[in-house]
């Protein structure tokens, strides 16, 4: 039992740490493009790794409700696909409307 | 033969709807099995055109062999994930953002979005613009790395491209 | 634990909220936006774990799926000045 809380302690650090990492990207980058880098991916990615930590504690502590992993599951998915279009989707707005990307050397915006 | 094709989409969808309601639900009683098939009729019945749609011959064995190119992206990701990570808390901010722009061979709705969709969670890159006739895509790099690992080394494109077999 | 890691991810929506408030034109602050939604699909998921309702997962499902539709419409509109023509 101490294995298995222990195994997730540690996913729901590393998603954690992810998050961060999306958030003190959000506010350093000078441009934003690249603020766009770090939020479409490092925030997908932490969320994935938070909601395992969450399923591997629901098997291993409710064992009488086997379905809510499965929706849990399908939410991982779910953000998986959604996070990127969205992403691509606002990206693709702010191109084709005029807003330049930033080169290295100019100041920030 | 058109008539076929449209009871197939509908069998299809009404089937898949079936499914999410009795994994999401888990209640196996007679009042809620009915009025998830009425639910589900109800939704097939109205957006039958949806999820199936063009050619789609050999959409198994394309499934089957996107389920095998799953993992690898996932290993990219967590790689990649690592590499922006560093670029994000190291405090010189090494980045250098460039426009790219490269054609594949891929002309299909689902392939174009697979590529999509992995060009912009690995990491270094996001697609800004895919042109449907050509098979162009603008892409937003973060750095020379990035950039160059998907316009000199095509290894992403030759995969998807072996998903779905459309060298 | 749960309770830790909530207060992380409202120590993030914090965060995120500042490039909300601040960042120089229409883009940013509908990028922030976005942001600020994902984290409170996962926050739902934690707190229905801490007061132990499994109803809260339900919602952060419904939840998910309204954030991308209204991230989707915005996008629409900045890159067409209408939403349909």
């Amino acid at each position: 039992m101490v294995l298995i809380d222990g195994m997730v302690i540690i996913l729901l650090a590393i998603g954690i740490f992810f998050m961060f990492v999306g958030a003190i990207g959000l506010l350093r980058f000078p441009d934003f493009y690249t603020r766009l880098h770090a939020t479409g991916k490092c925030d997908t990615l932490g969320e994935g790794l938070i909601i395992l930590g969450l399923i591997v504690y629901h098997f291993f502590h409710y064992l009488r409700t086997p379905l809510v992993p499965v929706k849990l599951l399908f939410l991982i998915l779910f953000i998986f696909i959604a996070n990127p279009t969205a992403t691509h989707a606002i990206v693709k707005a702010a191109y084709l409307t005029g807003l330049t990307p930033w080169r290295l050397g100019e100041e920030r915006r | 033969m058109k008539r076929r094709r449209k009871w197939f989409e509908i069998l299809v969808t009404f089937c898949i709807m079936f499914l999410f309601w009795i994994l999401l639900s888990g209640l196996f009683d007679a009042f809620h099995l009915i009025a998830g098939v009425l639910c589900s009729v109800i939704v097939a019945l109205i957006s039958y055109d949806l999820l199936v749609k063009g050619k789609n011959e050999k959409m198994l064995l394309k499934c089957l062999r996107l389920l095998l190119y799953i993992p690898w992206e996932l290993w990219q990701i967590v790689l990649a994930n690592i590499d922006v990570a560093y670029r994000v808390l190291h405090p010189k901010m090494p980045i250098d953002p460039r426009v790219i722009e490269f054609e594949t061979s891929l002309r299909s709705d689902f392939a174009l979005v697979t590529l999509a969709n992995s060009i912009t969670l690995t990491p270094g890159t996001i697609t800004i613009y895919v042109e449907h006739e050509e098979g162009k895509f603008w892409v937003h790099a973060l750095a020379k790395e990035p950039g160059d690992a998907l316009l000199v080394d095509q290894t992403m494109q030759r995969k998807v491209a072996d998903v779905y077999m459309e060298w | 634990m749960f309770l830790v890691v909530g207060l992380f991810i409202v120590v993030t929506i914090l965060l995120s909220l500042y490039r909300a408030v601040v960042g120089p034109g229409v883009f940013n602050r509908v990028a922030a936006v976005n942001v600020i939604g994902t984290k409170t699909i996962v926050l739902l998921i934690v707190i229905g774990y801490y007061f132990e309702r499994p109803l809260f997962f339900d919602i952060s499902v419904l939840y998910a799926m309204m954030n991308f539709i209204g991230t989707l419409a915005f996008a629409k509109y900045l890159q067409r000045g209408e939403l349909w023509s």
